[in-house]
């Protein structure tokens, strides 16, 4: 019995839940991470699909992982490397190509090249962005204070922000206002002419949300990717050696190095709930453990509709929580080749296989490839971004042989007559040969092919929804809104059980941040 | 689409650099320097001619009949009383008066201008130019130039030129044919020497080059790269964008950004011109309070320098080259401001650099201090703030 006898019970070996259970050893806490699958890592994940392919499954690249996580977690010891991603190529059907390279004056060349206009604004909006970022930076950073509480944290909190933003010019102010309420398609036509110039930028404002260039938000969401940008030298930008499942592996091993005890093959059934506080954990299996403290690293329909009664939580935290948009919206199509794919563009082995490879010749592509997945169908143009990861860490495919990490969107999670082995393989197909537009020899270079849809993603990372940020990134599901307003600070209604995951602020990608802030949250209040 | 632009002198650049020793200039490669040493190169500018490749400069050529109006506008300068022939050199600034960017512009006929910059600037023309009869055409591609310093200058260019330019004056320009082929040239260079400005169609840039060097070698003509222009121009007062100051539209923080009068350019900015111009507001305020913070030129005294070096049993180590680090600058122990380039002067034998200093510390003769590191010890050395330029040349403007 006092084997299963615990300080803090995590539920769910994600990378944010693995980040939480660390801090929370570091502070001296006896912790165990229950994990539903038989390996670590949930969505941060690398498997050997095809023997000696290696696909990094589902999340393919580290943009934003706190610096100061790898610093406390010592994750470099632990094996994380993150290998520079140099550059995005976008090929144009005319069979010319946009290119944007790690170099500033070659980028600014190539842009030049197809409009000398855009290169100009390329540069200042290259900068506007980058300051936006680091003006809207620390509140990404703070613990998102409950503006209708009058709590002496709150309020504290309040005055923090208020003070910041006393701190920005009105110039900032203006752009953040404008950033935060414009969509990509109206903030890019702003700055810029050239049709793939805009596209390439605007998919960045529509990764995990189910919006399309021109829906009011996305400019937000753009902004979102400026913010690895902006810790310069030090920023984590690029492929995680291993695939993202390396980065789960190096924070499992430098958890399991602070004393965290991790079971796999362990789903929760339920959060055991005595006097009204959380006091652990029973398993599918029978098993119970017991804790104060129980933190879900899960997404927020499991962590407050499945894993704890209803009866635990007030009535209108549930019905938001069940408001809570949580609509999938993008496949992965994980491919093993014999060979490099040749692109029209730039024949041969070259730069382009060492970056990411965009479909997104212009916003009206996008647009329209939304158009279909708003009324049910996946796009038949879809939006992808690859990348060959075998040509950054020649790790994961065998000597010569290749894999290549292909993100889709529209994949609508309510697909119309629902998602099907047909209808999966026809999604499979139609990435293929929108891909074979590009690059002749795709098909012939194929041994091996993973279509993931968003189904896939629910039943395989578990998941609700599909979505890949646990909950779109939309701005009422944002700061203190996320995951349902007055609870955005870690805490849940029910005392003992705290929330630490990409559905918490500030929210997706592989930065372990919700984790780390939901461990503080704790540490907080156990003082 | 994978290497930096070279410019059409490459072929001949290329072979001459010893070192090979390529520097990066808005998106160009370009010599460093041609020799192991840069003393040759140094001494060409200041006793003889140096030729300079400098295509990499940004040019835009600005026409309609509102030319004038566009660049009255947008520069603090009074372009409406310009003369068809004359250069301005000017900075200019964003609505807060804060420097963007400094250049020249030459006036090439009544409603034609070209202008120079070292930022991609197309934008901000275009931004100001809103409803204005005035087209811009960006030539940095097209058009190369080269820069002839130093005193033998003159002569070089009289030997190859269709007309002598003995009549040109100090920042003005000319049309005529050199080795046949059509050029520009103007009387200005950022060495603070005797010095010509050639501009030519890229495709006559090889002829050109071997012209000068042909005519040239009787009076001691030498390819020179950026780093002995470097310490020239610091000889002759010159600040260098991203170096010396940095541009608005960069700056991360206010703090980083400077207006023309802190920059010591108040002599560019026309409070009496008539209208509206960029910055105007802003700089009128400035002028009547005065400045915070002044460049100026600062001297190292070198017996004091000498002391501190004496401690450990050397003379004084001073690099032979331009150092871009910057270096603090103090006063009764208080750090007062910084210098941004400092260097070895070859010809006034004296170690120097432009430093950023604030009120009250800025005017001339006040006595300060400069940092040193004397044997990886960082110290401080008595120097004293000076007029710039440093060096003038009597036959600079004659």
């Amino acid at each position: 019995m006092s084997s299963n006898q615990y300080d803090a019970i995590v539920i769910g070996a994600g990378h944010n839940g693995l980040v939480a259970a660390a801090y929370l050893a570091r502070a001296g806490k006896k912790v165990v991470v229950l994990e539903r699958r038989e390996v670590v890592g949930g969505a941060a994940m690398t498997e050997e699909i095809f023997p000696g392919y290696r696909f990094t499954e589902f999340s393919y690249v580290v943009s934003l992982l706190r610096p100061e996580i790898i610093r406390d977690l010592e994750l470099p010891r632990h094996g994380l490397k993150i290998l520079p991603l140099p550059s995005t190529v976008t090929p144009l059907a005319n069979g010319d190509y946009l290119g944007s390279w790690d170099d500033h004056d070659l980028t600014r060349q190539e842009v030049y090249r197809h409009s000398p206009k855009d290169a100009e604004a390329y540069d200042e909006y290259s900068r506007v962005m980058a300051r936006a970022a680091k003006a809207i930076k620390p509140v990404i950073g703070m613990v998102p204070p409950d503006p209708s509480s009058l709590s002496p944290r709150d309020l504290l909190g309040l005055l923090k922000l208020g003070r910041y933003a006393k701190s920005l010019s009105e110039k900032e102010l203006y752009r953040i206002a404008k950033l935060v309420t414009q969509s990509s398609a109206d903030l890019l036509d702003e700055w810029f002419e050239f049709d793939a110039l805009k596209g390439t930028k605007s998919a960045s404002g529509i990764i995990g949300t189910f919006l399309g260039p021109r829906s009011p938000g996305t400019a937000y969401v753009l902004l979102h990717h400026y913010m690895g940008e902006i810790d310069g030298a030090f920023r984590a930008w690029g492929f995680a050696k291993n695939g993202t499942g390396g980065v789960s592996a190096a924070i499992a091993s430098s958890a399991r190095a602070l004393g965290v005890e991790i079971r796999t093959n362990a789903p929760v059934e339920k959060v055991i709930v005595k006097g009204g506080v959380a006091a652990g954990v029973a398993l599918q299996n029978g098993d119970e453990l017991q804790a104060k403290i129980v933190l879900s690293a899960a997404d927020p329909k499991r962590t407050f509709l499945q894993f704890v009664d209803d009866k635990h939580l007030p009535g209108e935290f549930t019905d938001a929580v069940r408001k809570f948009r949580v609509r999938g919206s993008s496949g992965k199509v994980n491919i093993a080749l014999n060979a490099l794919p040749n692109f029209t563009c730039l024949p041969g082995e070259g730069p382009l296989h060492r970056g990411a490879i965009s479909i997104s010749p212009s916003i009206d592509y996008i647009e329209r490839a939304y158009d279909e997945a708003k009324y049910g169908a996946f796009s038949k143009n879809p939006y992808i971004d690859m990348i060959i990861p075998s040509m950054i860490d020649r790790d994961m495919a065998p000597p010569g042989h290749h894999v290549m990490s292909c993100f889709v969107q529209y994949a609508p999670y309510d697909i119309e007559g629902g998602w099907d082995d047909a209808r999966r393989e026809a999604f499979g197909e139609t990435v293929i040969s929108t891909i074979e537009q590009y690059a002749p020899n795709i098909r012939s270079c194929i041994v091996g092919k993973q279509v993931i849809t968003p189904k896939d993603i629910e039943r395989i990372a578990g998941i609700t929804g599909g979505n890949i940020f646990h909950g779109e990134l939309l701005l009422h599901q944002l700061f203190f809104f996320r995951p349902a307003p007055q609870w955005a600070d870690f805490r849940t209604p029910l005392p003992g059980y705290y929330f630490g995951a990409a559905g918490a602020h500030p929210g997706g990608g592989v930065m372990g941040a919700p984790g780390k802030l939901a461990a503080e949250a704790i540490l907080e209040d156990r003082k | 689409m994978f290497e930096l632009k070279r410019t059409p002198f490459h072929e001949r650049t290329s072979r001459l650099s010893l070192p090979q020793n390529w520097r990066r200039w808005a998106g160009y490669l370009v010599a460093g320097s041609y020799d192991l040493v840069l003393d040759r190169e140094y001494w060409a500018i200041r006793d003889a001619a140096a030729l300079i490749d400098i295509t990499p400069l940004m040019k835009y050529v600005i026409e309609g009949p509102d030319a004038a109006r566009l660049l009255h506008r947008m520069t603090p300068r009074d372009v409406l009383k310009m003369a068809v022939g004359q250069v301005f050199y000017t900075g200019w600034c964003d609505d807060d008066g804060k420097l963007l960017d400094d250049g020249t512009i030459s006036r090439l006929s009544e409603t034609k201008f070209r202008l120079t910059s070292a930022e991609p600037s197309l934008r901000w023309l275009a931004m100001n130019a809103v409803g204005m009869d005035v087209t811009i055409t960006e030539v940095t591609d097209q058009v190369a130039a080269l820069s002839l310093q130093g005193p033998k200058s003159r002569a070089i260019l009289n030997r190859v030129c269709a007309r002598p330019l003995d009549k040109l004056k100090f920042f003005r320009l000319t049309e005529t044919r050199l080795a046949g082929k059509p050029v520009t040239i103007s009387r200005t260079g950022y060495t603070g020497d005797l010095g010509y400005e050639i501009w030519m169609d890229a495709g006559d840039a090889l002829a050109v080059w071997d012209a000068l060097i042909e005519a040239g070698r009787d009076y001691g003509i030498v390819p020179c790269g950026i780093l002995a222009m470097d310490m020239a121009r610091v000889e002759a007062g010159l600040f260098m964008i991203d170096v010396d100051y940095t541009a608005a539209n960069h700056a991360w923080i206010a703090g980083q950004k400077s207006t023309p009068f802190e920059m010591s350019l108040g002599w560019t900015v026309a409070l009496d011109k008539p209208g509206y111009f960029v910055g105007r507001r802003a700089l009128e305020r400035e002028h009547k309070e005065g400045s915070a913070w002044k460049l100026i030129g600062l001297e190292v005294d070198w017996q004091g320098l000498e002391q501190l070096y004496a401690r450990v049993g050397l003379p004084p180590q001073i690099p032979g080259m331009a150092m871009r680090g910057s270096l603090p600058v103090m006063h009764a122990g208080k750090q007062v401001g910084y210098a941004s380039t400092s260097t070895w002067s070859p010809v006034l034998k004296k170690y120097i650099a432009l430093a950023h200093v604030q009120r009250p510390h800025y005017e001339p003769g006040t006595a300060l201090q400069m940092e040193v590191t004397v044997e990886h010890h960082r110290l401080h050395a008595p120097a004293t703030v000076v007029k710039l330029p440093f060096y003038e040349p009597e036959w600079k403007k004659k």
